[in-house]
């Protein structure tokens, strides 16, 4: 069976973990809370590192965790990067790229020179790690994790102790991997860009359970449990470049449903794109409102209606084609409009955030 | 040479008892070290305070209740007679056996202090990259906490140099068997041979000097940060 069954049960005094998951066996997925939401306890019981009293873990019809079963952490066939690099610091780059390959039979040097080449390392083999930047050294051990083609990649915030420069250089990084790679990862994070840069699945947790989990676009979208990730309820759209305005530089990106002018960000034709539209940028028209500055105006149908936060605000989903896209109005303007399930309306998206 | 062969016999006798001792101590003490380092039991406390008694409690107490516990009557004894080993008060091996006690906390302590800093996290990693627990304490813990074996080992070596009361205890005066030069020094005073004291002292003086001075001025080892 594929994929990824975790269920964990831990009682400490004054936290609760209580997670009861059905992960894909592929793409990248988010343990998205806030620090003390449990993301990382999760993520050290599926590594063996934490020892949940009560759980069931298969990885791939592979049972690491059951009543009386217990895999320790050197027998699972995992990659685990920390949010600290923690190379060992006796041992060269090279040296601790071989540490984990030394000690793994099936272990293939073509595995260990694709991590080097993906991660860029290659001028850095002969170093102590003490003479690394601090985004040299993480790229180190996310390519030591990788180098023993592990059935399942497990990161913990790997960004999080970088400064916003060191996070720029390093995700690119990332998503490569995520592009090129067949390892499903988990990807535990706090920090909104870099799920909606490299999440398809999120599993949002709170106070130790998980408060919602799916596909990120479908969970982002979601009305009764609006996620924010960042400032506002918005959603991510998988787009591709479709077409480059040299004059004015633009791009246009198409995506399920429908396609976008955005800034053109130097992507080049074809390649994939990741689109976030936040809630308070989407507005709403009956007709299609021609002598207007905003260059994004779609045609939607309104799925559901939901009250926000303040009683004079509301949350509407809306479909463009496939797409789901979330807007935030006044009760006023949805009552006066007649807005309801169905209704066929005019999007307008003043701001279209192009991320990754 | 300005030592009389009866000094040069106690200091061969001094560096062969220190040499083994440490030798035992470090294999000894390692395990003890890494579980205090290590262990969230409760009787960590009471285990930790045993192995630091030889640092206050005086020698002579130390030495008397060895000596009872391998004396005839004392069941290390009853069981090295048994064993047709003999008894071990006032042999080479008896004062092996109390030295290793004595020195116990010089090996321990500063093992349990490196072993302490290192801290979870290689050994997590480790763990990760498929090393079992005995393969990581080897391959990441032993070479991260080597600045900690060369000062426990140094440590333990001279301890055992300067001991006194317990050798006099439980190894007494014999030459060639237990006269170490801690005692054999005693004796160049007692018998008012105040020049061979004085000799004997100043080699003392002159490898105490040395050891101290290798410990504070040995730089910290690459890998103890980062």
């Amino acid at each position: 069976m594929a994929g990824i069954q975790a269920q964990f049960h831990i009682d400490w005094p004054g936290f609760t973990l209580d997670v009861n998951l059905d992960l894909p066996a592929r793409g990248v997925t988010a343990l998205f809370g806030h620090s003390g939401s449990g993301k990382t306890t999760l993520l050290r019981c599926v590594a063996g590192l934490q020892r949940a009293p009560q759980g069931r873990l298969v990885v791939n019809g592979d049972v690491w965790q059951d009543d009386g079963h217990w895999l320790p952490t050197h027998k699972r066939p995992l990659g685990y990067v920390f949010q600290e690099a923690s190379l060992f610091p006796h041992l060269t780059v090279l040296g601790n790229l071989r540490y984990g390959m030394r000690r793994v039979a099936a272990a293939q040097q073509a595995s260990l020179d694709q991590a080097i080449a993906l991660l860029g390392i290659d001028a850095l083999l002969a170093r102590k790690p003490e003479h690394l930047s601090g985004g040299e050294r993480q790229r180190v051990s996310i390519a030591r994790a990788l180098a023993l083609s592990p059935r399942i990649l497990l990161m913990d915030e790997p960004l999080a102790a970088l400064d916003l420069k060191r996070k720029q250089e390093i995700l690119p990084y990332l998503e490569r991997l995520h592009r090129e790679l067949d390892v499903p990862v988990l990807y535990v994070s706090h920090a909104p860009d870099e799920v909606a840069r490299l999440a398809d699945h999120i599993v949002a947790m709170e106070g130790g359970r998980a408060i919602a989990t799916g596909p990120l676009r479908d969970t982002l979208a979601r009305l009764d449990l609006p996620i924010r990730l960042g400032e506002d309820v918005g959603v991510v759209l998988q787009a591709r470049v479709a077409e480059r305005d040299a004059h004015w530089h633009l791009a246009r990106v198409d995506f399920p449903g429908g396609s976008l002018w955005v800034r053109d960000g130097g992507h080049a034709l074809g390649s994939p794109v990741r689109v976030r539209i936040l809630a308070r940028d989407v507005s709403i028209a009956l007709h299609p409102v021609l002598d207007t500055s905003i260059l994004n105006c779609l045609s939607a149908t309104v799925d559901q209606l939901a009250a926000d936060e303040h009683p004079a605000l509301a949350l509407l989903r809306l479909q463009v084609g496939a797409s789901p896209l979330i807007a935030r109005l006044t009760q006023r303007s949805a009552c006066e409009l007649g807005l309801q399930p169905g209704s066929k309306v005019w999007v307008q998206i003043k701001a279209v955030a192009l991320i990754g | 040479m300005f030592l009389t062969p009866d000094d040069l016999q106690a200091l061969w006798l001094t560096v062969r008892l220190a040499s083994i001792v440490t030798l035992i101590l470090l294999l000894i003490g390692t395990p003890i070290a890494w579980w205090l380092a290590r262990s969230k039991a409760w009787w960590k406390g009471p285990v930790g305070a045993v192995v630091a008694l030889p640092l206050v409690l005086p020698p002579s107490v130390l030495g008397f209740y060895l000596l009872l516990t391998m004396g005839p009557n004392g069941p290390v004894g009853q069981l090295t007679q048994s064993l047709g080993i003999g008894l071990l008060p006032f042999t080479f091996w008896g004062l092996v056996v109390a030295s290793v006690f004595y020195s116990l906390p010089f090996m321990v302590q500063p093992l349990q202090t490196a072993f302490e800093s290192i801290g979870e996290r290689p050994l997590e990693v480790a763990a990760t990259l498929r090393a079992s627990p005995l393969d990581a304490f080897f391959s990441v813990a032993v070479p991260l906490a080597r600045p900690g074996f060369v000062t426990a080992c140094i440590l333990t070596f001279a301890h055992t140099v300067g001991e006194f009361g317990v050798v006099l205890m439980i190894g007494g005066n014999i030459p060639g068997v237990s006269r170490v030069a801690s005692v054999q020094i005693y004796d160049h005073v007692e018998a008012m041979e105040y020049t061979d004291a004085h000799r004997l002292s100043a080699v003392m003086l002159a490898f105490s000097f040395l050891v101290l001075l290798a410990l504070y001025t040995r730089r910290p080892k690459l890998g103890q940060g980062a």
